[in-house]
């Protein structure tokens, strides 16, 4: 029950980008296109869940015991800068029509501050392993929603009579608005 | 002191081992590729800033060297880029022609007529809104000079007469003053394009000449002789530029000299030696100024 607090949490009532305003920049960078944006989740779930676990092992059998506390920051970008490296290699071996409509953006989850958040969450609130793995993935499902909710209704938007002075970021930014104020109704549920 | 020693062991030895895990992750991941894109992702000044229309210079690389995409569409990079992706490409870099925008109107402040005096904002969008600013045409260049100011690279500038003036060798096609002109008097065309229609009105003949000297009145005489290149959509004549041979066109009869070269002493220059390709006529004849 506890896990699945902790994963509700994190998808829903503390969604990473509509709530707390973590990795913003994908969100409405990759938005356009209904799949891409559900690539871009999926790859941003990975890194998330792998950054997870890469960073708890630091924190609780390096930085812990040595008391290098202070190290968490750089150490955890170390971490997920070579984890994204790693999943652009694997995504340009395994899927090269998902390599291009991820492009530039794939390499940006590195400064995706949403991965980085969430590590420095897990070790400040002392998740255990898997408390930080469901935590992880909680927040990859929350983004993934996110960013598919807002491609929906970017596609839908395409086709829409918007008035001039709105068009493109102006509408997108309002819609965006319009969504986190709609999480805002999760605030304040408790498991 | 630990504390210090531990730290550097320990970001040592993290760095050490991602290092190594990226560097065998590489060799056993690794994609075999065109080697021509890494050559042209060279040749591009990799500032990934998407003027392009592509996601960053990888992505253009690619389509260049993958799908055949048009070589001349860097504009940070300008002539170097062009010469660096057709020598990685095996084109002709002189086949890739340039862009430049033109302004589509010639009603300077002598030639078109205000209907009004405006005061208030330069700016050509504010002056559209206001019941279209103090130009007679409601088609024609407002002269606030919007484009200018949109212009990334100096190549517009407001000149005496009150049309925004085109530097060639500036401007790089990028498409920001078509977007800004609230009249779309711009366009983009290829450089060595020399022939116009200088005229965006689709007013009846009666007012487009009451309210300028250089319209376009739709009489449909360049049309007539034009062998289906110049079509009269609304009372404003159309080039297909597929089709268009200059020199059959009589634009000698056109009366307000809508239609022509862009440079006017071609004007003359064109009918004189018809026969001469569009280059070659320029200069042939004194300039005596034809409009």
């Amino acid at each position: 029950m506890e896990l699945f607090g902790i994963f509700l949490t994190a998808a829903l009532i503390n969604n990473f980008v509509l709530s707390q305003f973590l990795g913003i920049c994908p969100f409405i960078g990759v938005s356009g296109k209904l799949s891409a944006a559900t690539s871009m989740g999926m790859a941003t779930t990975f890194v998330l869940v792998m950054a997870a676990m890469v960073t708890f092992l630091i924190q609780q059998y390096i930085l812990a015991p040595l008391g290098l506390d202070f190290l968490q920051t750089v150490s955890f970008i170390l971490v997920i800068a070579s984890l994204v490296q790693f999943v652009e290699m694997v995504i340009k071996k395994v899927s090269k029509p998902l390599y291009r409509s991820l492009g530039i953006y794939l390499p940006l989850i590195t400064t995706n501050c949403a991965i980085m958040g969430l590590c420095l969450f897990a070790a400040m609130r002392h998740y255990s392993f898997f408390q930080s793995l469901v935590f992880a993935l909680g927040a990859g499902v929350g983004f993934t929603l996110a960013i598919v909710l807002m491609a929906g209704i970017r596609e839908e938007l395409e086709l829409a009579d918007i008035p001039r002075s709105l068009r493109g970021a102006g509408i997108t930014m309002v819609v965006a608005g319009t969504l986190a104020l709609g999480f805002m109704g999760f605030a304040g549920m408790k498991f | 002191m630990t504390a210090f020693a531990y730290s550097l062991l320990t970001m040592g030895g993290l760095g050490i081992f991602f290092a190594a895990a990226l560097a065998i992750a590489d060799k056993k991941l690794r994609v075999q590729e065109d080697p021509r894109i890494g050559l042209a992702l060279d040749a591009t000044p990799g500032a990934n800033c998407g003027a392009c229309g592509y996601a960053g210079c990888n992505a253009y690389a690619e389509a260049v060297v993958l799908e055949g995409a048009p070589i001349n569409k860097c504009p940070v990079g300008g002539q170097d880029t062009i010469n660096g992706l057709a020598r990685i490409m095996g084109v002709d870099a002189t086949t890739a022609i340039r862009h430049v925008a033109r302004l589509m109107c010639r009603g300077t402040a002598a030639l078109a007529r205000q209907k009004a005096h405006y005061e208030g904002p330069t700016s050509c969008a504010v002056q559209d809104l206001v019941s279209g600013g103090g130009k007679a045409c409601q088609w024609g260049c407002l002269g606030g000079g919007d484009c200018v100011a949109v212009c990334n690279f100096g190549a517009l500038e407001m000149g005496p007469d009150g049309l925004p003036v085109v530097f060639d060798d500036l401007c790089t096609a990028c498409g920001a003053c078509v977007k800004a002109c609230p009249r779309d008097l711009f366009e983009l065309h290829p450089i060595d394009r020399e022939f116009f229609v200088f005229c965006k009105s689709h007013d009846d003949p009666k007012r487009a000449k009451e309210v300028c000297d250089v319209a376009c009145t739709g009489c449909g005489i360049c049309a007539r002789n034009s062998q289906g290149a110049i079509s009269m959509v609304d009372s404003l004549a159309v080039i297909d530029y597929a089709k268009l041979d200059p020199h059959v066109i009589p634009i000698e009869k056109c009366k307000t000299h809508a239609i022509g070269w862009l440079h006017p002493k071609q004007d003359l220059a064109a009918l004189t030696a018809p026969a001469a390709g569009a280059g070659g006529a320029a200069g042939q004849t004194p300039a005596t100024g034809a409009d």
